[in-house]
């Protein structure tokens, strides 16, 4: 009786031993693994749907194949921790109703950093969510008011039209001789404020401007109507403000079967398939600005970034070589402070001073930069690359910085 | 004056064929088909994927996308609005139906397609030049088809059994049925053909315009506004409001350019007072 005692307690104390010994190799093995996969959410609030869908889409899927890269090589350092990147999208359709909606899910989910939105009415309208909410966004929207302070949230993620435009008008007065310059916008807040900006700067280097006020539905299909009358007025140089990559190709068919011979341009990031596709050897001259878009300034990793985009997508976005950097600004800023991973106001110190080395473009740095157009820095710094579209790809026509 | 004339011409060849798919499933069913641009995108993009993609002849392309879309609108009939008719008496249900089967049939475009502006490459190059006209010659060649597609839609609806079966469907339901004519049959081909009407015309005009998973909206709110010019459910009345809208697009664009983008706001204006003059359109009769 008393040794079936002893045996019976030495069984349950074997057995209580052996449950917590299971116990706390679970718990230890778990604590690393905890430790390594610590989540890093990067929200996106933007249009991914509709007309306009190709903007966002871009945007997203950079962020997702760059998430996906970081994460299979052992994912981003910041501080001590190691961070798993994980990418929350919400598509805005390009409602600014919808974009607030999205920032009020990116800090429901705890999120401090979002790209977008990507137009003017969508990023003025997050503005008192991102702000309230300690979020810092990135749109690719262009009205000074969101950047200049005291607006502080806001940090724009491309080369604005009134950046772009002046540089180049001057180059193409320069060098092409042009003196006569007719725009065309969309009739939408973005392409409009884009072409009053752009009649200013042309008028301010002294060229004529010919068509000042001409605007199109965005859904328009055919534009020969549309441009029937400004072709006859014979410009130099036809600026598309603020086109959209689905309407560039429709625009720039319609002007040259009309018999337009000038040359054709627009500030906003174009995507080659589609110019080439849309428009064929009709497109060959069209003008645009892009962020790494030529093949003689990637660097080996931009290369390999379209490779796997192309692999994970079935097709690459050129508009993709500008939208690329928003997710390499926040972690390469979170990794010089890591103390701003969950501190806006930790990130906003860190923005004077950051710099770091440009993986996507050769000889090129990444920085804050806003000062002349912001007077604080609020931008990021992507390559200027002003591209000329001959048959099928884009050529690097210059290269500028914004200050 | 004549390159605004020619603009307005080719502009409302194309906007007849558009609206008049539209109007046929009206006239027949009762059913404002929201789904109808979205009908058009997936025409343009089965052309753009068999003439663009995979460089079959155009012909062969835009047989498959009204073989497509004929199919998808005959199944749409049949499992979708064929039942809620019988099911429900108010006719909103089916207007309902319409705006749920379109957002699908974007999401499912744009999942299918991707997000991207695609064109195929042009059917004929060229530009015909005149001292007053400038006319790119595939633009000749798609308004004569669509011109052609007009007239051998209204006579296969003039003299073919299908076509008068349906005609006397549109007249009177009720009063068809009684004489025999077989109303789901007939339903199902009426909407299988409003579907590959603007299936075709999609493929059709993605040589010259392209195509892009987010203009399916657009589309069907010009439709609708053909219609509402020319009246609900008249073949007549659809060719007319197309080419009317057609014409007043080219010349509204060239007289009104210098005071910005009024041209729409114009058409609107119009169309508001017109319609306050005859609620039924151009063309439309009171009872449907």
């Amino acid at each position: 009786m008393g040794s079936e005692m002893i045996n019976r307690r030495s069984t349950l104390k074997s057995l209580a031993l052996g449950a917590v010994s299971i116990l706390a190799i679970a718990v230890a093995s778990t604590l690393p693994a905890q430790a390594e996969n610590k989540e890093l959410k990067i929200g996106f609030v933007g249009v991914t749907s509709g007309p306009a869908a190709a903007w966002g889409t871009s945007n997203v899927r950079s962020m997702q194949t760059r998430a996906d890269w970081l994460n299979e090589t052992g994912g981003v350092k910041i501080g001590e921790d190691t961070y798993k990147i994980t990418i929350v999208t919400f598509d805005d359709q390009k409602d600014p109703k919808r974009a607030i909606a999205g920032m009020e899910k990116m800090a429901q989910e705890g999120i401090h950093f979002v790209v977008g939105p990507n137009v003017d009415d969508g990023a003025a309208a997050v503005r008192p969510v991102a702000e309230s909410k300690g979020i810092i966004y990135f749109p690719y929207a262009f009205p000074k008011s969101l950047y200049v302070a005291p607006a502080s949230n806001a940090i724009l993620g491309m080369v604005a039209n009134y950046q772009s435009g002046p540089a180049i008008y001057k180059y193409l007065k320069e060098n092409k001789g042009v003196k006569k310059v007719a725009f065309i916008a969309a009739n939408e807040s973005d392409p409009i404020s884009q072409r009053d900006s752009g009649v200013a700067a042309a008028k301010e280097l002294g060229l004529e401007v010919v068509a000042e006020t001409d605007t199109y539905q965005n859904d328009t299909r055919d534009f020969t109507p549309v441009l029937t009358p400004i072709v006859q007025l014979k410009p130099d140089l036809l600026v598309l403000s603020g086109v959209a990559p689905a309407n560039a190709p429709l625009l720039i068919r319609a002007a040259r079967e009309l018999g337009y011979e000038g040359l054709i341009s627009a500030e906003t990031a174009q995507d080659a398939t589609v110019l080439q596709e849309g428009a064929g050897e009709l497109a060959n001259g069209f003008i645009s600005v892009g962020g790494a878009s030529t093949p003689e300034i990637r660097t080996p990793l931009m290369e390999e970034f379209i490779e796997r985009y192309t692999k994970k997508f079935g097709e690459y976005n050129d508009e993709s070589n500008t939208k690329v950097y928003a997710l390499e600004y926040i972690i390469e800023t979170l990794k010089a402070n890591p103390k701003a991973i969950d501190n806006v106001e930790e990130f906003k110190k860190t923005i004077d001073s950051f710099s770091a080395p440009n993986p996507y473009a050769k000889d090129s740095t990444l920085k804050y930069v806003g000062s002349t157009s912001f007077g604080q820095k609020r931008q990021l710094s992507v390559p200027m690359v002003v591209t000329e579209f001959e048959n099928g790809t884009f050529k690097t026509l210059f290269v500028g910085e914004v200050d | 004056m004549e390159q605004v004339i020619a603009n307005g011409l080719y502009l409302g060849a194309q906007y007849a064929l558009i609206a008049l798919g539209l109007t046929l499933i009206f006239a027949l069913m009762n059913v404002l088909n929201f789904a109808h641009g979205q009908m058009y995108v997936l025409g343009g993009f089965v052309t753009y994927s068999i003439y663009g993609q995979l460089k079959l002849p155009f012909v062969v392309a835009l047989v498959c996308s009204g073989v497509t879309l004929a199919v998808v609108g005959a199944l749409m009939e049949k499992f979708l609005f064929r039942p809620v008719i019988q099911r429900s008496k108010r006719e909103e249900s089916t207007m309902l139906l319409a705006a749920a089967t379109a957002f699908f049939l974007d999401a499912i475009i744009l999942l299918l397609f991707g997000e991207k502006q695609r064109g195929v490459p042009k059917i004929i190059s060229g530009v015909f030049i005149s001292d007053r006209v400038i006319l790119p010659y595939d633009r000749i060649v798609v308004g004569v088809v669509a011109i052609l597609m007009i007239a051998a839609f209204m006579l296969y609806m003039q003299y073919s059994k299908p076509g008068r079966a349906m005609r006397a469907l549109a007249q009177d339901r009720i009063a068809a049925q009684l004489m025999g004519v077989k109303v789901e049959r007939y339903s199902m081909i009426g909407f299988a053909l409003g579907a590959m009407l603007a299936g075709v015309v999609g493929g059709l005009l993605v040589t010259i315009t392209g195509v892009n998973s987010g203009i399916g909206g657009p589309i069907s709110i010009k439709a609708f506004l053909m219609v509402m010019i020319g009246g609900a459910g008249v073949v007549a009345g659809a060719i007319a409001g197309g080419f009317i809208l057609g014409m007043m697009e080219s010349v509204g664009l060239t007289v009104l350019r210098e005071y910005g983008d009024v041209t729409y706001l114009a058409i609107f204006a119009l169309l508001m007072i017109f319609l306050s003059i005859r609620p039924n359109g151009l063309m439309g009769k009171p009872w449907g």
